[in-house]
């Protein structure tokens, strides 16, 4: 035991003393960061900058029906002057309605520089459409037809509410629930993958510099094998953490620059929290948003992951290790690999697809095949999975994972210390016999 | 009766398709410089892979400094494998440290005795380098102090001296005899069979898996004796006496002559020189011994003829 800590330590210090390892883990909560304030810079900048949009309207009866906003000034004319058509006029375009458009749909076009922006010429079209629609509509004679268009036109929103266990409403957000679970997936694919990789690649070295067999003159290979595994888990860890901690202090001290008040959320969740005793459909989008994320099971997606972590990579990263010690180059694993990475795949893609269902039959399998569980689970579980469902696939897969670290305990055991050609799988399975 | 270290009683291990060691016994004495000699793929390695508890055998037993071979005994094991190999991008005071607590030295002692290692034999200024940063020559002196470092009692050598230029060969042999006079007892493995005259106290000789040849170097010898002398004498007279010697070639070299004799067992050495003596002013009278090459090599093709019939 003392020589596996001896062993753990070893490779956790190693690897987080490396350059690379320092780099990637301290830059990538700015990337990441940078993902999600960068966009949000660019929509503020935008805001400052009102473009004028001259219409000219032969007909005099559109002109009226377009509104300036913030993005958009519309300022009316009688014909296209000559300096709207020089390169440096601040005209942004010219919409020019020569017609009645219920008698003739061709009777407008928009002239620009450059290419005409996609939401200023859905704006221009929209404005349009319903003006045509409603004197379509007009042309019928309907008694009160104002009143039954503006009772027409009045849109709508469901919100979500979902029954907790006594029955109680909680306002949900299915896609805070997807991106929730989008992310944990996402992370357990990446680091079992990477951090499996690892493994095997750390094996592969050892065998090929030839160190293996001093190794095992003086420990297990069983210790060496879980010392690496543990080792490298406690890396990936180490990186989450560091991860998660400048996270959310990059974007607590981004949002107090750029005015997003990261504590409004909590302050609101008291509020979402007060207005579940009696529902109010008044309820903010932004609002809304904010109570599904306070609602979301954090304690139960956090340990989920952690169990679901270590399971799934104590089983990829075992299964790795022994195929690592069993080739003699790290391009001889891909034969090996490939049936892992498709089932992995296989994994995501069932994720995906159990969002449309997050119950059904293909959700709860793949949940259950241990192979798959640890990725499809996590997307499952924001959408509240039965605590039976939960003990039951965690069961299978960490007895999965005993199994396999039992079976590549003995062709690790083995490989390491073969040479030479690279061997088949019936010749690895013979391994398993060896005393 | 010699004091026995380590002793292998009727080990055996079979793989697939072949058996590596066939019923071994070796008794390597406490103190000793033990020779394991053997072609390639007679079972030396797998043997010594036993030795440190890397495999284990099919039957058979090993018992360790008088008692029965414990799992915790690999603490009192150094061992050089002929496929060196250490993590070349790890320093290499860092690196000697981590593989002595893997021998159960605590890392303040681990660091201490490497400290007195590195400046006996001036490398300290390789302590912080990276391995990759040293030369093939350099690195094998690293890891022959990884080797020593822990004190093991028992010492496994296979190919020391394979990568070191003469100077440095010759310095690591005086090393290991140092190592044998300190107490300590040495399984040595090579092929260079003018270093197991130099430095082995007894051998065994490995073929096909089974042990063909062993015993103290100089009473192998002694079996190998052919009764050939080379003598150099003033007499151009000698001549084939029945039952007691016969010449085998002569030659004159300047004013001397020069004899091949052999010598019939039953007259002792001392008889056939009082015989020549008695005419002739001698000049060199040299019992042919066999050198470890020849018998290595007379051993093994003689084995390999018996097995092939």
């Amino acid at each position: 035991m003392k020589k596996t800590l001896i062993i753990i330590r070893r490779e956790f210090l190693n690897r987080v003393s490396k350059k690379s390892f320092i780099i990637l883990t301290v830059l990538m909560p700015f990337i990441m960061a940078a993902l999600i304030f960068v966009p949000l810079l660019l929509s503020q900048i935008k805001d400052d900058n009102q473009k004028q949009v001259v219409v000219i309207d032969k007909t005099g009866e559109y002109m009226p029906l377009f509104k300036s906003d913030k993005y958009y000034a519309f300022v009316e004319d009688t014909d296209i002057r000559p300096e709207y058509k020089t390169s440096d006029s601040p005209v942004e375009a010219v919409v020019c309605i020569t017609g009645n458009l219920v008698e003739n749909p061709r009777a407008v076009t928009i002239y620009s520089h450059s290419e005409v922006k996609q939401e200023l010429l859905s704006l221009v079209e929209r404005t349009l459409n319903d003006a045509v629609r409603s004197q379509k509509l007009r042309a019928y004679n309907v008694p009160e037809l104002d009143k039954i268009i503006s009772d027409v036109q009045k849109e709508f929103s469901i919100s979500t509410v979902k029954w907790d266990k006594e029955g109680g409403e909680t306002s949900s957000n299915t896609g805070i629930a997807i991106a929730a679970g989008f992310i944990f997936t996402f992370l357990i694919y990446g680091f079992v993958m990477a951090y499996g990789g690892m493994v095997m690649s750390s094996v592969v070295e050892e065998k090929a510099n030839r160190i293996v067999e001093l190794m095992v003159s003086s420990v297990k290979p069983f210790q060496l094998m879980m010392g690496k595994i543990v080792g490298i888990a406690l890396v990936g860890f180490a990186q989450l953490l560091i991860w998660g901690i400048m996270l959310t202090a990059i974007l607590a001290v981004c949002g107090l620059v750029f005015g997003v008040n990261i504590m409004q959320g909590a302050e609101m969740n008291v509020a979402g929290a007060a207005a579940m005793q009696q529902p109010m459909p008044e309820l903010s989008e932004s609002q809304e948003i904010v109570t599904a994320l306070a609602n979301l099971p954090y304690g139960e997606l956090c340990l989920m992951f952690v169990l679901y972590f270590v399971g799934g990579y104590l089983l990829y990263a075992s299964f790795f290790a022994a195929v690592g010690a069993s080739v003699n180059e790290q391009e001889d694993s891909s034969q090996f690999m490939m049936p892992v990475v498709m089932l992995m795949v296989f994994g995501l893609y069932a994720a995906m697809y159990s969002i449309e269902n997050t119950n059904g039959p293909l959700a709860f399998w793949a949940s259950m095949f241990p192979l798959t569980s640890p990725i499809v689970m996590m997307i499952r579980i924001p959408f509240n999975v039965p605590l039976w469902e939960e003990l039951l696939s965690l069961a299978i897969l960490y007895g999965t994972a005993i199994l396999f670290v039992w079976v590549s305990a003995k062709i690790y055991r083995v490989g390491i210390l073969m040479y030479g050609k690279k061997p088949s799988i019936k010749e690895m399975i013979k391994w398993m016999r060896y005393q | 009766m010699t004091d026995i270290f380590l002793n292998v009683q009727r080990v055996s291990k079979r793989f697939a398709e072949h058996t590596a060691l066939d019923e071994v016994s070796i008794a390597v004495p406490r103190g000793r410089i033990f020779g394991l000699l053997g072609p390639n793929g007679a079972g030396k390695t797998t043997l010594i892979r036993i030795i440190n508890r890397i495999t284990a055998p099919d039957s058979g037993t090993v018992s360790f400094d008088g008692r029965e071979f414990m799992p915790d005994d690999v603490q009192r094991i150094g061992y050089l494998p002929e496929e060196r190999g250490l993590y070349k991008k790890m320093k290499v005071g860092e690196q000697a440290i981590y593989l002595a607590q893997l021998k159960g030295l605590s890392r303040s002692e681990a660091e201490k005795r490497l400290r007195a290692w590195f400046e006996k034999f001036e490398i300290l200024p390789w302590w912080n380098k990276k391995l990759e940063e040293l030369s093939k020559g350099m690195q094998q002196k690293v890891q022959f102090i990884i080797t020593v470092l822990h004190a093991p009692q028992l010492l496994i050598f296979d190919e020391p001296f394979s990568g070191f230029d003469p100077v440095n060969a010759e310095r690591l042999k005086r090393e290991i005899l140092e190592l044998r006079d300190k107490g300590h007892t040495v399984i040595f493995s090579t092929h260079n069979m003018a270093s197991v005259e130099e430095v082995c106290d007894e051998i065994a000789l490995i073929n096909h898996g089974r042990v063909v040849l062993s015993g103290d170097v100089s009473e192998v010898k002694d079996r190998f004796r052919t009764g050939v002398y080379e003598l150099v004498c003033t007499s151009s007279a000698i001549e084939s006496t029945p039952e007691k010697f016969e010449v085998i070639a002569r030659e004159e070299r300047g004013h001397l002559w020069r004899y091949l004799l052999h010598k019939f067992d039953a007259m002792s050495n001392s008889e056939l020189i009082a015989m020549l003596a008695r005419n002739n002013e001698i000049r060199t009278f040299n019992e042919q011994m066999p050198t470890m090459n020849e018998i290595f090599i007379r051993t093994v093709e003689a084995n390999n003829a018996t097995l092939n019939q």
